[in-house]
């Protein structure tokens, strides 16, 4: 297990040392800095460094480097998994999680480093829980309201560990955010590669007591065995890929009982949804920790459907590289994709560009990140924008081959899920059996949405 | 003159300076004493604050133990926590001075509140002091069965602690009776650490199991906890499950389902650690269908793995590296999902690349080589040479890939890029050893030649010089070629020249009119007056053997040689089925057995150490620079990793 956590700023001064047992001495965070840090230079080869029988896991994060220290053959998965749970939660301390955070902080960095490791072990480090007993004025926290101890150990080691069971609202409401990134790699020659669906539900819930919550999606697992209810599985056809999903859907009580059911590869859940229910009959349930978390991720590659396509043609000749982009939405033209951009790579070597768009958007060279970028505030389904340029190249005795990197988009369309995946019920159930209101959203964003060139 | 003025002067004001440091250093010490002894508590606090961030950067603030130490008794808890770290550090350096801290801790550990009786009994338990054991035994006891869960688990913990301080201690006060019997408290994250802490006190006392070992009702009771604890407690059960032996086939088969359900938790740890199970536990599962269903379904969570953040998608890319040298067809389907993003980390980039080349089955090898085209397009110089390579050894798996990947290195060879060139050239000519009387010798001969110009590092020259020497036949001028770089032969490096020996000696025997007089300029050349013993000798070899019999130098030069064989490094069955027994640890990400660089904790703990708390630390010093690796680490370890040993 980790026999210390070091906090370095970028050039390897420690901010915070933090030892857990005796087989290391703080000396030990001199040779991460000789052998990482120093000998770095931007690149790093591998975020697992052995030096003679200590191995150092690191991971960089805005100007800070977190290295977590062990001696033993430790799980390696767990380290990283911990030290990015370390981040969220200084971040949700502080803001962020930069020098300046750390070293204004340092005695409450301490004191989470203190309750989050125990000899090395992770223990609770949920946000939340912490945040009840783990508190100094530099925490601008609402209202911190001092807990009885008894009832904060009783969290902090419960089977509910993420909610307390005091609380109280007014108006209860629960808010659903389906937000997928669409990933994609399409080979110069316009085949897809490879696409997928990266799905995350985030759920925002503000629900008195100790709420009992089920979940259903248009699973096609679930809707085929028949025990879905509301008749989804018969949809067959109905309706075009990539249709809208109805508008802002307020009040979703039932299910929403059309179309198509989406094949889930593969999901994960937050740590509250009862996994062995989940694996027995597919159904989700669990009693949600208060305000925002992620109930669960997915992943989709079966019929994704690509909210846009891209036809690039680029032809490099001697002096000049002319680029015909044309981009065309691929979903229902009452929607539209905004925060749009597309991003063209250049030659290192190229001049001068000559750009014209047809269509929405304005578009602009950038020489110092050899590329140029088509920005589009607003892009309306079922639309089409082309992109012609002329890049002038500096004439060379020698010239240098390039590596023509991808294309790149970038956007988000509301109310869209390249999946299909839709939310048919949310079902709260209480003691106080109060009525509830949820609402739900869509988006898709892109993911890593790569055209080959 | 003046320079030597100027240099004394100079380091003159540099021993100034550093005094001035010094005494600003002193003064800062002094000044910090004061400020602990003020009578305003606003000022004591800030005082050990500063005390800690001097700690933190490395200053020596030992001195003011007992400064420190009369502030210990506060209502303050951040205070009272930073005085703790404070214990922490240098409690080992007086071990006396501690025992006036003494009373706070056990006056603490009675409090009412649980979270100050946790913290003190956890901060003990650091202090890793003889002395404190004595005083520490009665407090742990009681908080063992306190009533409060928060406090059992932080006890538990530290009886591992105790453990490693003095195991005698630990097990004649009953204490690691007391954490066996936590197996079955009701709460489940106390289960989840005495686990953790009965793995670690079984590790420590040598792995035997006299500590524990796990029996069906326990595994039960584990069963049931790793549904209601944290995930770092699934994880510490999901550990211990793995090292279980299953008494029956049965029992085998429940354990796999009832965790199987872990594989959709979204911490990725937890999701290795049960993939480390289910592989351990096929060993035990007989039922086939079982063990399918098993296997697929690990699938789709390793896949989702390399959606996670670029660290863990590292560790994730070095245990599936393993999996197919288990399971062969298991991934061959995914082998889109490890296509590389372009902005992936190159460390990210590299493992896929590896772990694409073993997955792929022959009936994905083209889709797959033009994705290595594609990579060996791009500009870092070392992922191209590691793409193209790539080629290379899926070219040696799957011969119908031949064809194929002989049309893409020669394309690429076309872009004459300087370092494609260079790896492209050898990459070819392995290609033509393992299939040597292939179709394609002269189109791979031809294209050489026709980039000879770019060809420039030694061993793709020597690449070169011995296609030449092979395959004269195909190629017009290859004497011409051959004679140009005998011109340079002394300089050259002794592999271009030990393949320039071969070269013109098979060239002789092919075409003895017109390579008679290369064959006597190079073999001359080369006894005479090339440096390197191995390259004169083998001079001497074919020198000779072309003299005394000409048609043995032909049955032996011209002879058919075993193909080159598939080089991609399987690891070794005993090593591969320890690796994936810690499937997820830093031996299976290193792919090198843990006693290469874990040293065993000897039986130290037994002997009373922390007494002499400086020397204690220079054991560890001895640990870190007086085991060198074992020999082959560095073969085994990734690029990248060269096996680095300092002195501490």
């Amino acid at each position: 297990m980790l026999s210390a956590v070091f906090i370095y700023s970028q050039k390897g001064e420690v901010l915070i040392s933090r030892l857990y047992r005796h087989d290391v001495k703080r000396s030990i965070a001199d040779v991460f800095r000789v052998h990482v840090i120093s000998s770095a230079a931007g690149s790093v080869r591998s975020p697992v460094t052995t030096v003679g029988g200590t191995s150092f896991f690191h991971v960089r994060y805005d100007n800070v480097w977190l290295c977590g220290v062990t001696r033993s053959n430790t799980n390696g998965a767990l380290v990283f998994e911990f030290l990015y749970r370390f981040l969220g939660l200084g971040v949700s301390y502080f803001g962020r999680f930069d020098e300046d955070a750390i070293k204004s902080n340092f005695a409450l960095v301490y004191e989470l480093l203190d309750e989050v490791l125990d000899f090395g072990y992770p223990q609770n480090i949920e946000v939340d829980t912490l945040k009840l007993y783990v508190t100094t004025e530099s925490v601008r926290s609402k209202s911190v309201v001092a807990e009885p101890p008894q009832s904060v150990t009783m969290q902090a080691t419960g089977a509910t560990t993420w909610r307390r069971n005091d609380i109280v609202y007014k108006k209860n409401e629960a808010f659903v955010d389906v937000i997928e990134s669409v990933n994609l790699i399409l080979s110069a020659k316009g085949t897809v590669l490879r696409a997928d669906v990266q799905g995350q539900i985030v759920m925002r819930s503000f629900l008195s007591g100790m709420p009992e919550c089920r979940f259903g999606l248009n699973d096609k697992l679930v809707l085929d065995s028949g025990s879905g209810g509301g008749g989804g599985s018969g949809g067959g056809d109905r309706g075009g890929r990539g249709r809208a999903l109805g508008t802002r859907a307020g009040g979703m009580g039932g299910s929403s009982g059309d179309g198509e059911s989406v094949e889930i590869a593969d999901c994960q859940f937050h740590q509250c949804v009862r996994l062995g229910k989940f694996n027995t009959d597919r159904s989700i349930s669990f009693i949600p920790p208060d305000g925002e978390f992620e109930l669960m991720r997915y992943r989709t590659t079966e019929s994704v459907n690509l909210p846009f396509k891209v036809l690039p043609v680029v032809r490099e000749q001697r002096t000049v590289v002319e680029y015909e982009v044309l981009v065309k939405s691929n979903f229902s033209a009452k929607l539209a994709a905004t925060n749009m951009a597309v991003s063209i790579p250049t030659p290192p070597s190229a001049t001068k560009c000559h750009i014209k768009v047809t269509g929405p958007g304005k578009a602009k060279y950038h020489p110092e990140e050899n590329r140029i970028v088509w920005r589009i505030s607003r892009f309306q389904g079922l639309q089409e924008a082309s992109l012609t340029a002329v890049v002038d190249l500096a004439s060379m005795s020698k010239p240098v081959p390039w590596s023509r990197p991808p294309i790149g988009l970038d956007f988000q369309v509301l109310m869209f899920t390249a999946s299909g995946l839709l939310v048919r019920f949310l079902k709260v159930f209480e003691k106080a059996n109060y009525q509830s209101v949820k609402w739900v959203r869509y988006m898709t964003k892109a993911g890593s949405y790569e055209i080959r060139i | 003159m003046m320079n030597e003025v100027i240099q004394t002067s100079l380091a003159r004001l540099q021993i100034m300076k550093a005094k001035a440091l010094a005494a600003l250093r002193k003064g800062e010490n002094y000044e910090l004493r004061t400020e602990l002894n003020s009578e305003y508590k606003e000022r004591r606090k800030e005082a050990v604050r500063r005390v800690i961030a001097n700690m933190t950067v490395g200053k020596d603030v030992s001195g003011l133990f007992t400064d420190v130490l009369k502030n210990m008794h506060t209502d303050d808890l951040e205070i009272k926590k930073l005085i703790y770290l404070y214990l922490i550090n240098y409690a080992k350096t007086q071990p006396d001075l501690v025992i006036l801290a003494i009373n706070t801790f056990v006056k603490d550990a009675e409090d009412s509140n649980p979270l100050l009786r946790a913290l003190a009994i956890r901060t003990m338990g650091c202090l890793h002091v003889q002395e404190v054991l004595d005083y520490l035994c009665d407090p742990l006891r009681k908080c063992l069965a306190d009533a409060n869960p928060y406090v059992r688990k932080t006890a538990v913990m530290c009886v591992a602690k105790v453990y490693d301080l003095n195991r005698a201690v630990a097990e004649e006060n009953g204490f690691v009776d007391a954490v066996r019997g936590a197996l079955a408290d009701s709460n489940a994250m106390v289960v989840a650490n005495s686990v953790s802490a009965l793995s670690e006190m079984s590790a420590m006392a040598g792995g035997r199991g006299d500590v524990w070992r796990l029996d069906t009702a326990t595994v039960g009771t584990l069963l049931t906890a790793v549904n209601e604890c944290a995930e770092w407690g699934q994880i510490a059960i999901l550990e211990a499950l793995a090292e279980y032996r299953p008494a029956s086939e049965r029992e085998a088969e429940g354990v796999c389902e009832r965790v199987l359900a872990r594989l959709q938790h979204a911490n990725g740890s937890v999701v290795l650690t049960t993939v480390r199970l289910l592989l351990r536990y096929e060993q035990y599962v007989k039922r086939a269908d079982l063990l399918a269903q098993f296997a697929k379904k690990m699938v789709p969570p390793l896949i989702t793995l390399l959606a996670s953040e670029p660290e863990i998608q590292y560790v994730a890319l070095r245990n599936i590296n393993l999996i197919p040298q288990r399971h062969p067809q298991l991934l061959s389907k995914e082998i889109r999902a490890f296509f590389c993003k372009y902005n992936d980390p190159i460390y990210v980039k590299y493992e896929k690349v590896d772990v694409l080349v073993r997955i792929c089955s022959g009936s994905n090898v083209d889709a797959l080589l033009n994705e290595l085209k594609e990579y060996a397009k791009e500009v870092d110089v070392d992922f191209v040479r590691c793409a193209v390579q790539a080629i290379g050894r899926l070219t040696l798996r799957h011969e119908a890939a031949a064809d194929k990947a002989v049309d893409v290195l020669v394309e690429l060879l076309q872009l004459r890029a300087d370092h494609v060139v260079q790896i492209a050239a050898v990459v070819l000519t392995r290609i033509l050893r393992r299939y040597p009387r292939s179709q394609f010798a002269a189109t791979v001969v031809q294209a050489l030649c026709e980039h000879a110009d770019c060809i420039r590092e030694p061993d793709a020259r020597a690449a070169l010089v011995w296609a030449l020497g092979e395959y004269s036949e195909h190629v017009a001028g290859a004497a011409g070629r051959l004679s140009g770089v005998a011109d340079g032969l002394v300089e050259d490096d002794s592999g271009v020249q030990l393949a320039l020996l071969g070269a013109v000696v098979k060239f002789f025997l092919k075409n003895p009119q017109q390579g008679q007089q290369l064959v006597v300029r190079v073999l001359k050349t080369a006894t005479e007056k090339c440096a390197n013993p191995d390259v004169r000798d083998r001079a001497y070899i074919y020198w000779r053997l072309l003299s005394a019999d000409p048609a043995a130098a032909k049955t032996i030069a011209l002879s058919e040689r075993p193909p080159c064989r598939d080089d991609v490094p399987a690891l070794p069955e005993p090593l591969l089925a320890e690796l994936i027994a810690e499937l997820g640890c830093v031996s299976s990400v290193l792919q090198k057995p843990a006693r290469q660089f874990v040293y065993a904790r000897t039986d130290r703990a037994g002997v009373p150490r922390g007494v002499a708390g400086a020397n204690d630390c220079d054991d560890d010093d001895d640990d870190a620079s007086a085991h060198p690796a074992a020999p082959g680490a560095a073969a085994i370890a990734a690029d990248g990793e060269p096996e680095l040993l300092i002195a501490l």
